[in-house]
């Protein structure tokens, strides 16, 4: 599977970065030297093969139903790059 | 007869589904220590966790586990043991995290179903797809700066439950009472409040038409709606919105809508420049969800009854009718109230008096169940005042009324009104014997045929006394003396 | 020299009050100030805050009631958020951060009365193997060849760990491994570094690149170092759903078991075509030295190994893609204004991440895509899942595997970066252990022909960290590596 510009542009709008058109073209080149590589896979057999999706294998850890967080706006909210009184501020959303 | 609707080219079939997230009820969030509670000031119920900072690590709620497990027994569903928590990731304001986790590909709970009673007395199964445990969004507030939008996060992690239907449901009546009969089991079940207004339950509705015997056309989904007549009404117009395109040679496009209850119309929401491309994949936060069956059956026994099992035994043992049952069984504290006043009494009386009187009552005063304006054991005693014949119906109206307005007892209010029934014979004679001498015409018309005319004198013995003489003993002394 | 010391001997000094804590630290913050400019190991250098921790481990230490690493100053990867301190994760987009709270790990090594002198530099979020990626420049290699003065990596991702305790100028230090990031800068620098069993050290508080794949770990001048650091970071969180609940054991007592009796497996698989013939040379002394200390040494196969590297690239680029999008300028972090919110996103994200994270990003966006999903990220965890198959095989019969750590030397800084592939190449013998969760170690074992050190892979067990342990010390003991690297305190 081979990358078009059009690819590019499309995915790094799903990834929310800015890609100037002058980018796409080496962009594409170095996503598309990864993806081939990555084409080896496809020697593998994996027939009946259940995927591994964590790192571990342990059963889920549940906690218990207590407020024991929260009650900290200012600490949640010291790191804003725009606040407005107790709230995060971004550019006005239209919907 | 099925609900279509008469379209230019004919009738027309709705086919509805629905999708209705409900807000579990639990302390804490899904996956964070912090509150829950509705209407905190901004971002005072945020954690870390919440907010998404770099390094945080979700821990699920075992409650909100439970509840989820609860609802879907109590929606006669399949409880999945092994389920798995994924991220579906969208970049938006108040989703801090860029991803919520959802359960995409194997939800805690699977197939099941619930049935709805329509006005017509018949029933109807509507299937349920699953239903899977999912993080609330935050808040964004749009109207406080000319130029910004303002972000709340009190919200954001709020465990929720995604309930999905089969597109089972054929008319906004049918939808309507899915949403309430939903609505009716989670408030039972403690698992979801119910509160439309708040929020805690809303619904999208996934609307297509079709000509009979048709496979499915293409359906659009309306968004959060947020009340039952909005979700009937929201059935009704983008249906006839549909229709109106498919008759007009156009094609119905796939799309998500909202409803605007103000104009009673749906309309496009703004379509997005690059199609949703939500990339799930299982959170490597979290490891799969394994629950023991042993936990499940715990949970299971320690159900509430619940309204279809109620209403059943509202029937069969207190010998209601369907109707009255399903009235009664709807809000978990009512049928507790009504099994209160039954309870060692008349059932289908005690039926009668809390579906209309009381139910009148509660209505006129804007009292609820739980904060009635007569208690379930002054009715009772209300009750009892009848059935021993202390007074009669017409009175226990009138000393209902008064309970009503003064909060005290029944007993109490008969004394000091003086309103015993009157059971001595001599008395009841004497003014039948009035009402005779009065009315010689009348009288002579009933002894001449016309029956009818009994009521009459009932009336008048009973205006005579004041209401208070015993309807049967006035009825026999009146039958002996007019012969 | 104070800085001379080893951790183990520090700690005894400190004890016997030959020096105190301020000290010691005092000579660490000197050091730092003559030699980092040398080696950007360190992004900043918390001075006042190691004093003042020094003062207090001087105060416990007087009165007996001092933790095990009271007074042992440390560097700390930036990686890992050290409240009120800032956290960068080597980023642009991170650049103004202040974290609120305290990374587990390092709020353990407070609590055992370690000292922090600053925050280690890095490649970007973890994403490379040569410290070049960091977006507060790289990290120079104390290290030289021999006759040749141009600039070496450190390696990476924890380049400035490594390179800072190797230098001298941090006792130990913080480091974190999603694909080689401990082990192979360990092995450039000529220092021991592990990466523990995934869930044995939590991962609250550090910054995530790739979830199921992160782990925390030390780098120290020896194992038994390693040993007593890693004591300190490991335990249950129960803040951490993965972290695994189980008691840590005595790491430092391990280190002196010895390898008698052991089966050591030579996994086939890892004589890759175009081995250099000094590692191929190296890994079979370090056999030789295991089989005279008593060690059974056995040929195993480990199939599905050589995939480990390209499944690699699917599944920590698909994490990472969705890791990363908390940083949209909204709630912390640097932010690039925009017209509306979709540019204020792309702005930010365009100006705050570097080259290689958006590429990583880019790529894991694309295979859990729509249509691709199947094809990469679904067929990486199948593969992933008969990686972990090989290793459980392999475990059934042997106690531990020992390996070259990487492929080559320490490279010049600009070598490699011709393309991603030559770079991630530098992961191809460490990322397996990633992929399968198990533990693994880096220990020097000796130099190649231009003087760089070159490191020995030990792997083992889950949780079996004790024997890679006793491994390592009996190849640290064999080996008798007390090259130093030209750049250094005192030097």
């Amino acid at each position: 599977m081979s990358l078009d510009p059009a690819t590019v542009r499309r995915i790094a709008k799903l990834a929310r970065i800015r890609v100037d058109e002058a980018q796409v073209e080496a962009l594409r080149t170095d996503l598309n030297s990864i993806l081939g590589w990555i084409e080896q896979l496809n020697e593998v057999d994996v027939t009946g093969v259940e995927p591994l999706t964590g790192g571990t294998q342990m059963a889920l850890r549940l906690r218990e139903d207590v407020v024991n967080d929260g009650g900290i706006a200012d600490a949640v909210l010291g790191n804003a790059p725009d606040r407005n009184g107790e709230y995060f501020a971004v550019p006005k959303v239209v919907e | 007869m099925a609900y279509t609707i008469e379209g230019a080219s004919g009738p027309w079939e709705v086919v509805v589904g629905l999708e209705v997230h409900a807000q579990v009820i639990s302390q804490s969030k899904l996956f964070s220590g912090a509150a829950t509670a509705y209407g905190a000031s901004p971002n005072s119920q945020v954690s870390f966790v919440d907010a998404a900072f770099p390094g945080m690590l979700p821990v699920p709620n075992r409650e909100a586990i439970a509840q989820a497990v609860r609802t879907g027994l109590g929606l006669n569903a399949k409880i999945n043991l092994v389920s798995r928590f994924d991220r579906k990731n969208y970049f938006y304001a108040d989703l801090p995290q860029g991803y919520q986790i959802s359960q995409f590909e194997h939800p805690i709970v699977g197939t099941g179903v619930v049935e709805i009673e329509l006005a017509d007395g018949s029933t109807k199964e509507v299937g349920i797809t699953r239903l899977h445990l999912e993080q609330d969004a935050g808040k964004s507030v749009h109207d406080q700066h000319p130029t910004k939008s303002f972000i709340d996060l009190n919200r954001s992690g709020v465990a929720l439950m995604e309930i999905v239907s089969e597109p089972d449901i054929r008319s906004p009546e049918e939808a309507g009472a899915y949403v309430k009969k939903l609505r009716s089991i989670l408030r039972y079940l403690g698992t979801c409040d119910g509160n439309m207004e708040e929020g805690s339950l809303r619904a999208d509705v996934n609307v297509s038409v079709r000509k009979a015997g048709e496979a499915y056309r293409t359906r659009c989904e309306v968004k959060n709606v947020n009340s039952v007549r909005f979700v009937m009404q929201a059935v009704e117009v983008e249906a006839l919105r549909q229709i109106a395109v498919w008759e007009g040679g156009g094609e119905v496009q796939q799309e998500t809508r909202l409803f605007d209850p103000n104009r009673g119309e749906t309309r496009s929401m703004r379509s997005k420049e690059d199609a949703h491309d939500y990339r799930y994949f299982p959170d490597p936060d979290l490891l799969p969800v394994v629950l023991e069956q042993g936990w499940v059956d715990g949970l299971r026994a320690a159900l509430p009854e619940l309204p279809d099992a109620k209403q059943a035994r509202f029937i069969s043992e207190y010998g209601l009718s369907r109707y009255d049952a399903g009235v009664l069984v709807a809000e978990q504290a009512t049928a507790l109230f009504f099994e209160g006043v039954a309870r060692g009494r008349d059932a289908k009386i005690a039926a009668n008096w809390v579906t209309g009187d009381f139910f009148a009552a509660m209505n006129r005063t804007g009292r609820t169940i739980e904060d009635p304006p007569v208690s379930a054991a002054a009715l009772g005693q209300l009750l009892d005042l009848m059935a021993d014949s202390t007074i009669n119906g017409k009175i226990a109206k009138e000393v209902f009324e008064a309970m009503v307005e003064t909060g005290k007892g029944p007993a109490a209010i008969v004394d000091e009104r003086g309103l015993r029934q009157v059971t001595d014979t001599g008395a009841i004679d004497a003014a039948v014997d009035a009402v005779i001498a009065a009315n010689p015409e009348k009288v002579a018309e009933y002894r001449s045929g016309k029956d009818k005319l009994f009521g009459f004198f009932v009336g008048n013995v009973m205006k005579a006394m004041a209401g208070k003489g015993n309807p049967a003993l006035v009825n026999a002394a009146l039958k002996a003396k007019l012969g | 020299m104070l800085t001379d010391l080893t951790l183990a001997e520090a700690r005894d000094g400190l004890r016997a009050r030959k020096f105190s804590a301020v000290e010691l630290t005092d000579a660490y913050l000197a050091a730092i100030e003559a030699v980092n400019p040398k080696l950007n190991a360190y992004v900043l250098v918390t001075g006042d805050g190691a004093r003042a921790q020094a003062l207090a481990a001087d105060a416990a230490l007087a009165r007996g009631d001092a933790g095990p690493l009271a007074g042992i100053p440390l560097a700390i990867k930036d990686l890992f958020c050290t409240e009120g301190v800032r956290t960068t994760a080597g980023s642009r987009i991170l650049e103004p951060f202040i974290p609120p709270y305290e990374s587990t790990v390092t709020a353990n090594l407070l609590r055992d009365g370690a000292i922090f002198l600053g925050k280690a530099n890095m490649d970007e979020f973890a994403m490379g193997s040569s410290n070049m990626t960091s977006a507060f420049g790289p990290v120079t290699s104390p290290w030289t060849r021999r006759g040749d003065n141009r600039a070496l990596v450190p390696g990476g991702s924890s380049g400035g760990s490594a390179a800072a305790v190797s230098a001298r100028i941090a006792l130990g230090a913080t480091a974190t491994d999603t694909g080689g990031s401990i082990r192979q800068p360990a092995s450039f620098c000529g220092i021991t570094g592990i990466k523990p069993t995934y869930g044995r050290c939590s991962r609250w508080g550090v910054v995530a690149f790739a979830s199921s794949l992160d782990q925390a770990g030390p780098v120290a001048r020896n194992v038994e170092d390693a040993a007593i650091l890693l004591g300190s970071m490991s335990g249950f969180d129960p803040k951490d759903s993965t972290s695994a609940d189980l008691p840590v054991p005595d790491f430092a007592a391990a280190c002196r078991r010895g390898v008698k009796g052991l089966r050591i497996g030579v996994p086939r698989e890892y004589r890759s075509e175009g081995m250099p013939a000094e590692i191929e040379a190296l890994w079979q002394q370090g056999l030789g030295w295991l089989r005279e200390a008593g060690a059974e040494i056995v040929d195993v196969s480990l199939p599905h190994t050589k995939y480990g590297l390209a499944t690699y690239y699917i599944v920590a680029p698909a994490e990472a893609s969705s890791n990363l999008a908390r940083y949209d300028g909204v709630r912390f972090g640097a932010r690039t204004s925009g017209e509306d919110l979709a540019s204020l996103y792309e702005n930010t994200r365009a100006e705050g991440f570097g080259a290689e994270v958006k590429r990583r990003v880019m790529i894991g966006t694309y295979v859990l895509s729509a249509g691709y999903y199947d094809a990469y990220y679904l067929k990486a965890q199948k593969v992933r899942a008969l990686i972990l198959k090989d290793f459980t095989d392999v475990f059934r019969n042997v106690d531990a595997l020992v390996t070259p750590t990487a492929p080559s030397a320490a490279f010049a800084q600009g070598e490699k970066m011709d393309d991603p592939i030559t770079m991630y190449l530098n992961d191809i013998f460490t990322v397996p252990a990633n992929m399968s969760g198990i533990p693994g170690l880096s220990v020097p074992a000796g130099l190649d022909a231009q003087g760089l050190p070159l490191g020995l892979q030990v792997l083992g067990r889950p949780f079996d960290e004790e024997t890679v342990f006793a491994v390592g010390a009996a190849l640290e003991r064999a080996a008798g590596f007390t090259a130093l690297p030209g750049i250094r305190a005192g030097a």
